[in-house]
C-alpha cells in the first residue's frame, strides 16, 4: 500500500523540474518541454486525489480532469509548435532572447 | 484440468505450488510467474518469424509465378536460417555524423512496438498474458511506440534519403491510426467492453459477418500501419531505396526486419481475435488447448490473405495514400459507427436472427453505397482533367525499293 | 517494503533521473528522447493509481502524437547553436528558488492530516471504463467540458494550420 504522500513528493518533484526547465533553457521548444513537463505533474496530481478522495465514492471528476488537461496540453502544443516554426521561417532563431523587436 | 486439455494453466498451478514451497511470498511468486510468462511471449514470436519468414518468400514466389527460395533445405526451408547467420555476423557501419543514441534506439523501438502487442492478445480462454479492460486502445498505444522508433531511425542517420523516407512513413503511419481506432471502436460496441477477452468471448458469431464495413476499413488500415504493398512507400525501393532503414546493416537491419514481418503476422492475429472470433470454435470451452489452435488456424488463413494483397496489387503515390485515408476510409469508419449504432439500438439484443441480418444488410448497404460514390467521384474527376491530344496514329515511311538505293550509292 | 512500494519508487527514480537529464541535455533531440522517458514513466505511475484509461490516453496522446511532433519541430528548425541551461546567468538562483519553492510545498503539504492515507480498494464495477463514456455524453455529468473541449480542438487544428501556412508572396 502505497501513501498518498509520495505520490505528491514525486509530483513536486517533477513541477519543479519542469519550473526549472522554463526559466533556464532559452530554445522556445526546450521551453515547450517543461511546459509538458509541468503538465504532466498536474496530472499526476489530478488522479492521485481522485484515487484516494474520490473513487470510492464512485465519483469521476479526477478522470474527465485529466482527460481535459491532455486535450489542453495537445491544442497548446501544436498551436505553439505552429508558432515556433512560423516565427523560425522568418527570424532564423527560436532562441526566445532574440525575440525582442516589441521590446521598448 | 488435466495436462492434455489445459497444459499452461497445469504448468502455471504447479509452479505456483513449488515457488510457494520454497517460501517465497504470493507477490514475488506471482511477479516472477509474470517474468516468465513476459519472456515467453517475447521469445516466441521471434522465433516464429524464422518460419514467417519462409512462408512469405515461398507463397510470395508462386504468387508471382517463380519458385521461391528451393536450394537450402528440401522446399528451401533452412533459407531463414542461412540469412539469419549472414545477417548475424555482418559489420555495423554506422555512417559519420550520426546520432548513436537515436540510430541505436529505433531498431529496439520497432521491435518492441510489435512484441507489445502479443502480450493482450487472448490465445485461448485461458491462456494470455495479462486482460487490461482497455486492451483494444492498448494496441494502437503500442502502435505508436513504433512510430517512434520511425521517426528516430529517419533522423538519426544523417541522410536526406533517411530523413525523407521517415518523414512520409510517420505522416503515412499517423494518418492511417484514425481510421483504425474508429473501425475498433465497432467491436466495442457490440460487445460492450474495451477488452479483448471479452471481444473474443462474446463473438458468438463472428463481428466480420455482422460488421463487414468495420472489418473491411480495419484490414486496409492495419496494412497501411504495417507499411506493406500497396503502402509500402516507406521502404520503396525503387524510389527511395529503402526509406528510413537505409543506413542500417547488420542485426539492426534484421530487426527492422523483424519487426516488418512479425507485423503482418500480428496484424493478422488481432483481426482475427477481434473479427473473427479469437480462439472460439468447436469444443474450445473445454479444451482450451483447441482454441489456441483455432486461432492458429483463421490467423494463417488471414495472413495468407495479406501476403496476397501484397503480391498482386501496386503501390500508391503518397498523395493518393492520403487521399484514400481522408476521403474514403475515414468518413466511411464514422458512417460504418453511426448505422452500426443505430440499427443495434433498434434491432433486440443478443445474436438473434433479426439482427445478425439487419446489421449485415445495413453494412453491405453501406459498403455498396461507398463503392457507388468513388466511383462517381472517380468518374467526375477524370472529366475534369483535360485531355491534352487524342491518340495519333503512328505514319511509318514505306521502304524504298532497293534499285533506288543502288543508285544513290553509285 | 511490499513490492507495489519497490515498484513505485523504482519508477519514480527512473522518472525523475529522465526529466533531470531533460533539463541538463545540451542536444535538443535528447532532452526530447528524455521527456518520452519521463512520459513513460508518468504513465506507469497512472497505471499504479489504477486509472487504466488514462494510462493508455497518455500513451497515445503525449507519446504517440505530442512527442513525434516536438521531434519534428526539433527537426525543422536544427541550428548550429546548442542551448545549455548553464546559458542562462543565474541558473544558480533559479535552482536554489527552485528547490526553495519544493521544500516550502512539502512543509505545506505535510501539515494536511490526510497526507498520509492508504488507498481504499475499488471493485471491478467502480473501474468499469464505461461509466467513464456514460459521464462523458450525460447531461447531468459532464456533457459540457466534453463539448467545449471538442471545442476547443476545433480551433487549435484551424488556428496551428492557419499560422503555420507559408504564405505566397510573403518575403522568406
Amino acid at each position: 500500500m502505497i501513501p498518498l504522500s509520495w505520490f505528491l513528493i514525486l509530483s513536486a518533484i517533477l513541477f519543479i523540474i519542469g519550473l526549472f526547465a522554463v526559466i533556464t533553457r532559452k530554445n522556445s521548444i526546450a521551453i515547450l518541454l517543461g511546459i509538458e513537463l509541468m503538465l504532466n505533474a498536474a496530472n499526476i496530481n489530478i488522479i492521485t486525489f481522485w484515487r484516494y478522495l474520490y473513487a470510492p465514492s464512485g465519483n469521476l471528476d479526477g478522470i474527465i480532469l485529466a482527460l481535459m488537461v491532455f486535450v489542453v496540453a495537445a491544442a497548446e502544443t501544436a498551436v505553439g509548435l505552429g508558432l515556433i516554426l512560423s516565427v523560425y521561417r522568418r527570424r532564423k532563431t527560436v532562441v526566445a532572447d532574440d525575440l525582442d523587436t516589441l521590446k521598448g | 484440468m488435466s495436462f492434455v486439455a489445459d497444459p499452461v494453466t497445469f504448468i502455471i498451478d504447479w509452479l505456483q505450488r513449488v515457488l510457494g514451497g520454497w517460501g517465497l511470498s504470493s507477490g514475488w511468486v506471482q511477479f516472477i510467474l509474470f517474468a516468465l510468462g513476459a519472456i515467453l511471449l517475447t521469445v516466441g514470436p521471434m522465433l516464429l518469424t524464422v518460419g514467417l519468414i519462409w512462408v512469405e518468400r515461398k507463397l510470395g514466389g508462386r504468387f508471382q509465378d517463380r519458385l521461391g527460395p528451393n536450394r537450402v533445405g528440401p522446399w528451401g526451408v533452412f533459407q531463414t536460417i542461412a540469412d539469419m547467420l549472414k545477417i548475424f555476423t555482418k559489420e555495423y557501419i554506422t555512417p559519420i555524423g550520426a546520432d548513436k543514441v537515436l540510430y541505436n534506439l529505433a531498431p529496439i523501438l520497432a521491435v518492441g512496438a510489435v512484441l507489445g502487442v502479443w502480450a493482450v492478445i487472448p490465445l485461448s480462454s485461458t491462456i494470455f498474458g495479462t486482460n487490461i479492460n482497455v486492451g483494444v486502445l492498448y494496441i494502437m498505444a503500442v502502435g505508436a511506440i513504433g512510430e517512434l522508433g520511425v521517426i528516430l531511425a529517419g533522423l538519426g542517420s544523417n541522410n536526406k534519403y533517411a530523413l525523407l523516407g521517415g518523414f512520409r512513413a510517420v505522416a503515412q503511419l499517423i494518418s492511417y491510426e484514425v481510421p483504425m481506432v474508429l473501425a475498433l471502436l465497432v467491436p466495442v460496441m457490440l460487445s460492450g467492453s474495451m477488452g479483448l477477452n471479452d471481444i473474443a468471448g462474446a463473438q458468438k458469431v463472428a463481428y466480420v459477418f455482422l460488421v463487414p464495413a468495420a472489418a473491411l476499413v480495419f484490414f486496409i488500415a492495419a496494412i497501411a500501419e504495417n507499411g506493406r504493398a500497396p503502402f509500402d512507400l516507406m521502404e520503396a525501393d525503387s524510389e527511395i531505396v529503402a526509406g528510413f532503414n537505409i543506413e542500417y546493416s547488420g542485426l539492426k537491419f534484421g530487426m527492422f526486419y523483424v519487426a516488418d514481418f512479425l507485423h503482418a503476422f500480428t496484424s493478422a492475429l488481432v483481426f482475427s481475435t477481434i473479427f473473427l472470433g479469437g480462439w472460439q470454435g468447436p469444443g474450445a470451452e473445454q479444451y482450451p488447448i483447441l482454441g489456441f489452435i483455432y486461432l492458429m488456424i483463421k490467423t494463417v488463413i488471414v495472413y495468407v490473405f495479406l501476403l496476397g494483397v501484397r503480391f498482386t496489387l501496386p503501390r500508391f503515390r503518397i498523395d493518393q495514400m492520403m487521399a484514400v485515408n481522408w476521403k474514403l476510409l475515414t468518413p466511411l469508419a464514422m458512417a460504418a459507427i453511426l448505422v452500426t449504432a443505430i440499427v443495434d439500438k433498434l434491432t433486440p439484443g443478443g445474436f438473434g436472427l433479426v439482427r445478425i441480418v439487419a446489421l449485415l444488410v445495413s453494412n453491405v448497404g453501406l459498403l455498396l453505397i461507398t463503392n457507388w460514390l468513388v466511383g462517381a467521384y472517380v468518374r467526375a474527376h477524370r472529366a475534369r482533367r483535360q485531355v491534352v491530344s487524342g491518340p495519333r496514329t503512328v505514319v511509318v515511311a514505306p521502304p524504298k525499293p532497293v534499285s533506288e538505293a543502288q543508285e544513290v550509292n553509285a | 517494503m511490499t513490492l507495489m512500494q519497490v515498484i513505485f519508487l523504482a519508477n519514480a527514480l527512473v522518472t525523475i533521473f529522465a526529466a533531470l537529464m531533460m533539463v541538463t541535455s545540451r542536444k535538443l533531440i535528447h532532452a526530447a528522447l528524455w521527456l518520452v522517458l519521463c512520459l513513460f514513466g508518468v504513465a506507469a505511475v497512472f497505471g499504479m493509481l489504477e486509472a487504466s484509461f488514462i494510462t493508455i490516453v497518455q500513451i497515445i496522446v503525449y507519446i504517440g502524437a505530442i512527442a513525434i511532433l516536438i521531434l519534428f519541430a526539433v527537426m525543422l528548425t536544427q541550428n548550429a547553436v546548442d542551448d545549455s541551461y548553464k546559458g542562462n546567468r543565474r541558473w544558480l538562483m533559479t535552482g536554489l528558488v527552485a528547490l526553495l519553492a519544493l521544500g516550502g510545498t512539502l512543509l505545506a503539504l505535510f501539515t494536511w492530516p490526510k497526507v498520509a492515507s492508504l488507498s481504499t480498494a475499488l471493485t471491478t464495477a467502480q473501474l468499469d471504463i464505461g461509466l467513464i463514456g456514460q459521464a462523458l455524453v450525460d447531461p447531468q455529468g459532464y456533457v459540457i467540458p466534453c463539448e467545449g473541449s471538442s471545442l476547443l480542438l476545433i480551433a487549435a487544428l484551424i488556428g496551428a494550420i492557419y499560422v503555420g501556412m507559408e504564405r505566397k508572396g510573403e518575403e522568406k
